[in-house]
């Protein structure tokens, strides 16, 4: 008898467990698919729309995300678990869905100058306290930046040493030596980036960005002015266009102290010009300029007579032309002269 | 100059750690979105928007103001904004009599347009509609997508990696199993697109993993496939290109058995072997 009821027993245990067993087994044709790192499941098995049809909607749809819920929550729950502060946690594996990136992924950057050395070198990085003992302070100061130790800038004596120049100020001296330092090391940063990069950068104004100033803006028209095959000679300006700046010829100097020997002969030079008996202007050459600049004149006054009669564009055009002599003149003159000082150098 | 542009030395430690944060990075951070209205919206789109940012609240942004852009012909407003916010997935609402109810989800890479796909709203059941307790805010829900749609044809397959970008929270390494209680179902079915959002109970059963129960909260969408502007192959494989870095490194010389035994490979010199023939060596008779 006790035997029965023990087998009974034991038989309704089981069954108990059985049917809790099924509360948890879904029964599916195609085995889902899960990213368990992403908390997902994919159910490819077919919905027949006629059951679909045949429930309500919502009913059907939960009955459908019950199942597959229950799949999912039983392979998170074979995940190994541990606990963290009272609470339960299961780690979840790297996620296996292949997603698209935010931004392309970084490129490695090229090591600086000084990083280059250090790895030659085999220069370990050393690992410096942020604070320093400040002597004059007496305190703990920072080691650079803002009130930092031992701030050589800052001190109100210095003694002038006694190589130095006693009426030079030392603490111009070091503040300028400061700002040199500061202009270095930026220097420094824009050649490493510049390096990084690769890339020649064109003058300014050339490539457009977002925000132009007035001047970039006007630099590159006019290199886009002087770009054509003509050097920018024929092409027209619009009517209010101003003519750009520090443009023409630049000159070169010489330096001012470089070549003695160079300077000497120059010297020199000039100076056997000066005592020759020979005139330095040609009377031919300049009789024969002036006669020019008359007939130009000339016939520029009566082009003006001429286009009075028409208007504006007569006044434009002898403008233009006065302007044109002129400058030619000016031009002979100085060419004139100037080539006049290069000939007892040639001989 | 471009280049010169992202030259600037940051003067302070905040600003710095604000550029570092735009930076590319190795392991990215959770995607962030940003949500806005096209020119003429409806109440239903209102709300629908409302709710899906509430979905993704911590990550997202939601602009009040209307938009008059059409980001199917002209993509350049979306991506300024983008670069203005550094978000990477977009949400935009808009209905007209042509396209009513419409939302278009959308991607971006490298901060121009990846994927972009319409939706059209044909019914709607709000937030607030449903009575019942809701779940917290930033809980990382269950994605389940049934349906063979998702798997065989490519748009929907697009559309699903979009919505698994779109829902899933940011990436952890371990969550809390009482934790578990948001899910989001898909299905897809006739062409239309059925999105539910369930709060799990976790139940008693016999054995160690729960028994679930479903209770509807949330929004409910019953959407229909509109137009698709997908990105080429090779831009998505651009997209999805990981750094060397992160592979992982097979280590080299270990092997394991059937058993579970694991092997590993010596390599050593070539020893002398000499010893062996010479008479102190003695072999046994």
């Amino acid at each position: 008898m006790a035997a029965h009821s023990v087998e009974a027993l034991l038989a309704k245990a089981e069954q108990e467990e059985a049917e809790k067993l099924r509360s948890i087994a879904v029964h599916k044709e195609l085995d889902l698919e899960f990213d368990v790192g992403n908390l997902l499941a994919c159910d490819k098995n077919r919905i027949e729309s006629r059951d679909f049809r045949e429930q309500k909607k919502e009913d059907f749809l939960r009955s459908l995300a019950r199942d597959n819920t229950q799949l999912l929550i039983n392979e998170i729950w074979k995940l190994p678990t541990e606990r963290v502060e009272e609470a339960i946690v299961a780690k979840l594996p790297e996620p296996t869905t292949p997603l698209p990136r935010e931004k392309p992924p970084p490129k490695p950057k090229p090591p600086t100058k000084w990083e280059q050395f250090a790895k030659l070198k085999g220069i370990q990085k050393k690992k410096k306290t942020n604070l320093v003992w400040d002597e004059n302070a007496k305190e703990w100061r920072r080691r650079w930046g803002y009130k930092r130790a031992n701030d050589d800038t800052k001190e109100w004596l210095i003694e002038v040493p006694e190589t130095a120049d006693p009426n030079e100020d030392q603490f111009a001296k070091r503040v300028k030596a400061k700002k040199e330092r500061v202009a270095k090391n930026e220097l420094n940063r824009l050649k490493n980036i510049a390096r990084a990069q690769k890339v020649k950068v064109p003058g300014v104004g050339l490539t457009p960005t977002a925000q132009q100033s007035k001047d970039e803006l006007v630099r590159a028209v006019s290199v886009a002015k002087t770009s054509t095959a003509s050097v920018g000679r024929f092409q027209d300006r619009l009517p209010k266009e101003k003519a750009p700046k520090n443009t023409g010829k630049k000159r070169k100097f010489e330096p001012l102290i470089g070549d003695f020997s160079n300077e000497k002969q120059k010297q020199l030079e000039l100076l056997k010009v000066m005592d020759s008996k020979k005139p330095k202007l040609d009377i031919t050459k300049a009789v024969n300029k002036q006669m020019r600049e008359e007939d130009r004149e000339e016939a520029s006054a009566k082009y003006k007579k001429g286009a009075g009669k028409k208007g504006r564009k007569g006044n434009m055009s002898g403008k233009g032309k006065g302007k044109g002599g002129k400058g030619k003149g000016g031009k002979a003159a100085g060419g004139g002269g100037g080539k006049k000082r290069s000939k007892p150098g040639k001989r | 100059m471009t280049q010169l542009d992202s030259v600037i030395k940051p003067k302070t430690k905040r600003s710095k750690r604000f550029l570092e944060s735009r930076a590319p990075k190795l392991t990215e951070d959770v995607k962030s979105a940003m949500i806005m209205k096209g020119g003429n919206t409806s109440l239903t789109i209102t709300q629908a928007l409302k709710d899906l940012y509430s979905l993704r609240k911590p990550n997202a942004v939601l602009y009040k103001k209307k938009n008059i852009t059409r980001p199917f012909e002209d993509s350049t407003s979306l991506e300024f904004f983008s670069k203005k916010t550094d978000c990477s997935l977009f949400l935009f609402g808009s209905h007209n009599k042509k396209r009513p109810n419409n939302l278009i989800f959308g991607r971006l890479f490298d901060f121009h347009v990846l994927d972009m796909i319409e939706l059209g709203i044909e019914k709607y059941v709000s937030l607030s509609e449903i009575k019942a307790s809701k779940c917290p805010e930033g809980t990382k829900p269950m994605l389940v997508f049934a349906g063979e749609a998702f798997d065989t044809d490519n748009e929907h397959k697009r559309l699903k990696s979009l919505l698994i970008d779109f829902f899933r929270g940011p990436t952890v390494s371990a969550v809390r199993l009482a934790g578990l209680e948001h899910v989001l179902h898909f299905t897809a079915l006739d062409g239309k697109i059925f999105m539910r959002s369930y709060r799990c109970l976790l139940k008693k059963s016999g054995c160690r993993t729960p028994r679930i129960e479903l209770e509807e909260i949330g929004p409910s969408f019953d959407f229909v496939l509109r137009r698709t502007h997908l990105a080429s192959d090779d831009l998505y494989k651009l997209a999805h290109k990981q750094p060397k870095a992160l592979k992982v490194k097979k280590k080299k010389n270990i092997s394991h058995d059937a058993f579970g035994t694991k092997f590993g490979r010596v390599h050593m010199q070539k020893s002398d072997m000499s010893f062996l023939f010479s008479p102190l060596c003695i072999f046994p008779m």
